[in-house]
């Protein structure tokens, strides 16, 4: 903890970064400070309980356009960090990422390949729940899948936190804020709900971290991250693990294996 | 803090065992009323349209969201319209009668004290129609506070666990066996008397104050309201905002929060329905002009109407303020954005 | 009157290759079901999945989604990218519960007359079958109807 706290006191002091993204005592768990000043960064901590996913400050303009960025970077935030970087959203050399090693010690990413190469040598952690929640959706009969899906979105209210907590969605204009045409109604309701979560995990096909940070945001607890976890398994098997050329929907393999065009 | 009961013509309270309770409201229910309760489902407590009053859950600190969607849905058809040949547009109006009679039962103090900020949005200048009719047909039960957690702040707002401010009917429990019943308004008697017979007297010098969660004043709000006013253009807000997101949750769990969009629901061929939806300051979108100019760029000046609404214009022009403590935003916010710890940094300002 | 179920099947088609080929079904003077409308696209690969969704809301019992047989594409790949859109998609709406029998994906070339009439002969068969598609529209009509409906969408399922 000390040893972020100086490290971090000393990139802003000699300039080498502009203000760090970090974790800071919540009310009840930890939540993000965003640290320009030695004073706010003695207040920064990191452990195995700093889980959200902060790589989605990086690609706010209003805080981090044109500055140099140090951030605390979980498993699934690197994930983030290194799709953001493929899809030019960030600039080599304007983010430093610390990250932990297994027994709880600071690890600085000074390179994108440094932060690749982390993510191939560090393990992920457990996606065991998620998995649990997909399976025992898939062994539910199609109608009473609907049931399911269209009981807990039908709850949901819009307020579209599952989008603002997601690294991955930096649209600056959403496709649910354009009205010509209108692909999705604006107002809370169940279909238009159900085809926003839609909309959401296709455009996120291939690009997700799957992080859960959508559903750890939802106000109301509904289990949306469990679509981007389905979303991410069927990517990873019909075409691989993301490559940096491009994401799997803007690209193709001639080869592609289907059993179900005729 | 000595809680004085509310002057009212049915004192002196009256009492309920428990066993009788769900019995009440079934003969409430029975007689055509729409009964919005505490509901829990996967660990979630939330505000639901009942089938039957076995469902009720008591046992939550707070439900994940209001009750305000029984007088403010979050989705509602204004009017509808159906096109014909050269502009003759047959126009169906919104239907009053369609509402149907509703109690909202088991809403704390914080909640009840909410209704009569959305009454005061509703009926600043013009009565909202809407919302003037369903609050016509709405009964309020509310339910005082035996427990409080780390984000509740009702007191520091002027409010209180025991608070029957707002509602027709206030219940207390007192000890494991009932509740102690403050009938409040002529709509609660004409409630109680659907069951009257379960009613009892409350026994002499039973006081609902040791009942009553202890929630601590956090902070002095005239303070914070004179250091907000004259704070526009200081750096708090940034500060405090750094990490907003940019979301609407906290907007769409607030039991006071009355901003909604008005859309279209355009079906083709000239017919329609006229929608108004929940929205909230804090999107981007909210104050987007069609020329592109926006005036709240920045998340720090939404953070900051949202805050000097609640708590300086509206009790400036309609003399209720538009925060009762329910600690909702806080619980909700995917960042952890504490208003309680906020609004106590405007306190410790030098303005 | 026939009050037996005639489904309403949406055919969204690429120009180059199925829209010819349905052209050819025709010139052949080959009988095909009449329960499909036929919408012209560029390429599949314009093909929003969208559509799909909203061709369920607005009535469609079930949907052909049709183009070029792989490497024929006009446009060199719109194809490719079209199938790796659709094996997702189909993915997803099976995941959720969407009954992806009611989506007919296929390639059928510009010279292909007698499998175009093939393919809606058998979605129409097909969706004939399962019934008309009265869910997903139920769930899309959610502000078609009045107080009671809007009440339902917050009642608790038992």
């Amino acid at each position: 903890m000390n040893e972020l706290r100086s490290k971090v006191k000393e990139l802003l002091g000699s300039k080498e970064i502009d203000l760090f993204v970090g974790y800071e005592q919540g009310t009840r768990l930890p939540r993000p400070l965003i640290a320009a000043s030695a004073e706010e960064a003695d207040r920064l901590i990191f452990d195995e309980n700093c889980t959200g996913n902060l790589a989605v400050y990086l690609t706010r303009r209003e805080l981090a356009g044109g500055k140099k960025v140090g951030i605390a970077a979980s498993y699934y935030a690197m994930r983030s960090i290194s799709r953001l970087l493929d899809e030019n959203q960030l600039r080599e050399g304007m983010v430093k990422v610390f990250g932990l090693t297994p027994d709880g010690g600071l690890k600085l990413l000074d390179a994108i390949a440094d932060v690749k190469q982390h993510l191939q040598e560090a393990s992920a952690p457990s996606r065991q729940v998620e998995d649990e929640w997909v399976k025992e959706i898939e062994d539910m009969p199609p109608a009473e899948r609907w049931k399911f899906w269209t009981g807990e979105l039908s709850k949901c209210f819009k307020c579209y936190a599952c989008r603002a907590a997601c690294p991955m969605c930096y649209c600056t204009k959403c496709i649910v804020e354009v009205n010509r045409p209108q692909w999705i109604q604006p107002w809370a309701a169940t279909m238009s709900n159900v085809e926003w979560q839609i909309s959401r995990v296709m455009h996120m096909a291939g690009r997700c971290a799957d992080c859960g940070a959508c559903g750890a945001a939802c106000p109301l607890g509904l289990p949306v991250h469990i679509i981007a976890h389905k979303m991410a398994e069927m990517v990873r098997q019909n075409f691989g693990e993301p490559t940096e050329k491009g994401n799997v929907l803007s690209t193709f393999n001639p080869n592609d294996e289907e059993n179900f065009i005729w | 803090m000595e809680q004085k009961y509310i002057p009212s013509k049915y004192m002196p309270p009256k009492y309920i065992p428990k066993s009788s309770l769900k019995a009440w409201l079934a003969k409430v229910k029975d007689d055509g009323r729409h009964i919005y309760a505490p509901v829990t489902e996967n660990g979630k407590t939330n505000f639901k349209r009942v089938k039957s009053v076995d469902e009720i859950s008591m046992e939550h600190i707070q439900t994940a969201q209001s009750a305000k969607g029984a007088v403010f849905p979050r989705t509602e058809k204004l009017f509808s319209y159906a096109g014909g040949q050269q502009g003759d547009v047959a126009l169906q109006d919104y239907n009053p009668n369609d509402i149907p009679d509703t109690v909202v039962f088991g809403l704390h103090p914080c909640d009840a004290a909410a209704f009569k900020s959305l009454s005061g949005i509703f009926s600043w200048g013009a009565k909202d129609r809407p919302f003037d009719e369903r609050m016509k047909r709405v009964t309020l039960v509310g339910v005082s506070c035996g427990r409080s957690d780390v984000f509740c702040f009702c007191t520091s707002v002027g409010g209180h666990p025991g608070s029957a401010e707002g509602s027709d009917i206030l219940l207390t429990a007192v000890g494991n066996d009932g509740y102690l019943v403050e009938i409040i308004t002529d709509r609660g008697q004409a409630l109680v008397e659907k069951g009257a017979d379960l009613f009892e007297a409350a026994a002499a010098g039973v006081s609902k104050e040791e009942h009553l969660a202890s929630v601590p004043v956090r902070f002095s709000v005239e303070e914070v309201q004179r250091k907000m006013a004259g704070s526009f253009e200081d750096d708090i807000w940034k500060k405090q905002s750094a990490r907003c997101i940019g979301c609407g949750a906290c907007a769409f769990v607030c039991p006071a929060c009355a901003c909604f969009d008005i859309q279209e629901n355009a079906k083709g061929n000239g017919a329609g329905d006229r929608i108004r939806c929940w929205d909230s300051c804090g999107f981007s979108l909210f104050t987007l002009h069609t020329s592109g100019h926006n005036p709240r760029s920045v998340q720090s000046q939404r953070w900051r109407q949202r805050l000097l609404h609640k708590l300086c214009y509206m009790p400036d022009r309609l003399s209720v303020r538009g925060c009762t403590g329910c600690g909702r935003c806080s619980r909700a916010c995917p960042v952890d954005m504490n208003l309680a710890e906020h609004l106590k940094e405007f306190e410790r300002l030098k303005v | 009157m026939n009050t037996e179920f005639e489904p309403k099947i949406l055919a969204f088609v690429c120009n180059w290759c199925t829209y010819a080929g349905a052209d050819l079904t025709g010139t052949s003077r080959i009988k095909y079901a009449s329960n499909v409308k036929i919408v012209r696209f560029p390429c599949t690969g314009r093909i929003d999945f969208m559509l799909l969704l909203k061709a369920f809301a607005n009535g469609s019992d079930g949907v052909i989604v049709s183009g070029c047989h792989p490497n024929d594409c006009h446009y060199t790949s719109g194809n490719f990218h079209a199938r790796r859109r659709w094996i997702i998609f189909r993915g997803l709406l099976s995941f959720l519960g969407i009954d992806v029998r009611r989506i007919q994906f296929s390639w059928v070339s510009a010279a292909e007359g007698a499998k175009w009439a093939d393919v809606v002969n058998k979605t129409v068969a097909d969706v004939r079958a399962l019934g008309p598609y009265t869910e997903y529209r139920k769930a899309a009509e959610f502000l078609a109807g009045n107080e009671d409906v809007l009440l339902k969408e917050q009642e608790v399922t038992p």
